[in-house]
């Protein structure tokens, strides 16, 4: 197990607490369709919505919780998507903000839990811990809505970001490396996939 | 290439006739027909994409929201792929490819060889049912019944499009 240094991530702007910060940025869950990316951010989406059917979690195919909810975002113009990813997962596939870049759905937000760890496999630290910027790779991406939330007098900017409907938003969210609520969701892509068209389609 | 393009472009009118709309791709000139008509197509979205395991992604989120969608990639694309199949098998999501091969029948650039031959074996391991196009007239069948077992056997399928069918590129 990795030793944790919370004082060099407070340092560094990793200070809010996830379990606090991603509920008060995502306000009203009922708002959105959820695709969230493997650990930290399922189970912070699964807490947050009691693992409703309108939330999509992930706990494998690393990097594909953005790509997933591009596809979702496409297919429902009507509805408001939501991808909640983790810095780690998206830097697996970072490529995928490109993509969503060129397209910029209208309906499709970005929200990336960064902690600058790996979480899951003991709180090794990730390259955003090393200086590596994913709204500047965001930015640079061609995403013209971007934002950094570090501090509580932040959310509410960061939360309107996610509701409006300008275009692609991509809001990175840096939290202190603590774990995210512990949630027992359904772990059965197939169910989640049933349960998931089924409230959405009928 | 006549004759290419008339099947090229029975393809897509197949596929949008069976209500295929998110066209994905990384691009390759085996697709090429398939790509313009997709970016011309003000009914469908054309999603071009930095490397073809977005597109698996991209296919499980198009289903999620009950729509279609193919993904174009040549041959050296199925092995980007390999993890991101673990969301269609676990998962029993719908998903068609089509795959433009190279490292196949007649091919003159070595690099091609390791991932070309490797394609079928590969998807097949990851629970991708695999048909191969070898000739024009094969295509629109091989294609129709790949969507049937797609999306209405709700499996994943992928179609080599050969170089017999496509014809090897010259160096």
């Amino acid at each position: 197990m990795a030793e944790i240094d919370f004082a060099a991530a407070a340092a560094n702007g990793f200070i809010l607490d996830r379990r606090t910060a991603v509920p008060a940025l995502i306000g009203r869950h009922q708002d959105f369709l959820f695709v969230t990316g493997l650990a930290g951010t399922a189970r912070d989406i699964a807490a947050l919505t009691q693992d409703g059917t309108h939330i999509y979690t992930m706990a494998g195919a690393m990097g594909g919780a953005v790509m997933i909810g591009l596809g979702l975002a496409l297919a429902r113009p009507d509805k408001r998507v939501l991808a909640v990813t983790g810095d780690g997962e998206l830097l697996m596939n970072v490529g995928a903000l490109a993509t969503v870049a060129i397209l910029n759905p209208a309906n499709f937000a970005v929200l990336c839990v960064d902690n600058g760890h790996y979480g899951e496999t003991g709180y090794q630290k990730s390259h955003t811990s090393l200086g590596v910027d994913l709204e500047k790779m965001a930015a640079g991406a061609g995403i013209e809505l971007t934002r950094t939330v570090g501090a509580e007098s932040e959310l509410a900017e960061g939360a309107r970001m996610l509701r409006d409907g300008n275009g692609t938003a991509f809001v990175v969210l840096k939290v202190t490396p603590t774990d995210p609520p512990a949630y027992k969701r359904n772990f059965d892509l197939a169910a989640c996939r049933e349960r998931f068209r089924g409230a959405l389609l009928g | 290439m006549a004759e290419s393009r008339r099947w090229q472009d029975e393809l897509y009118d197949l596929l949008r006739r069976n209500n295929v709309t998110q066209f994905a791709y990384v691009p390759d000139a085996g697709h090429r027909i398939l790509i313009d008509r997709s970016l011309a197509d003000p009914g469908a979205q054309s999603v071009a994409l930095t490397t073809e395991e977005e597109g698996v992604a991209l296919m499980a989120g198009a289903d999620l929201g009950g729509a279609r969608g193919v993904l174009l990639m040549q041959s050296s694309g199925a092995g980007n792929c390999v993890n991101m199949l673990s969301l269609i098998k676990g998962g029993h999501f719908p998903f068609l490819t089509l795959v433009s091969m190279r490292g196949d029948f007649g091919e003159g650039n070595p690099w091609q060889f390791p991932m070309g031959q490797a394609v079928e074996p590969i998807l097949k391991e990851m629970g991708v049912i695999v048909v191969r196009a070898e000739r024009p007239d094969e295509v629109i069948p091989t294609v129709s019944a790949a969507i049937t077992m797609a999306f209405q056997g709700v499996n994943a399928v992928a179609v080599l499009l050969t170089q017999k069918l496509l014809g090897a590129k010259a160096f």
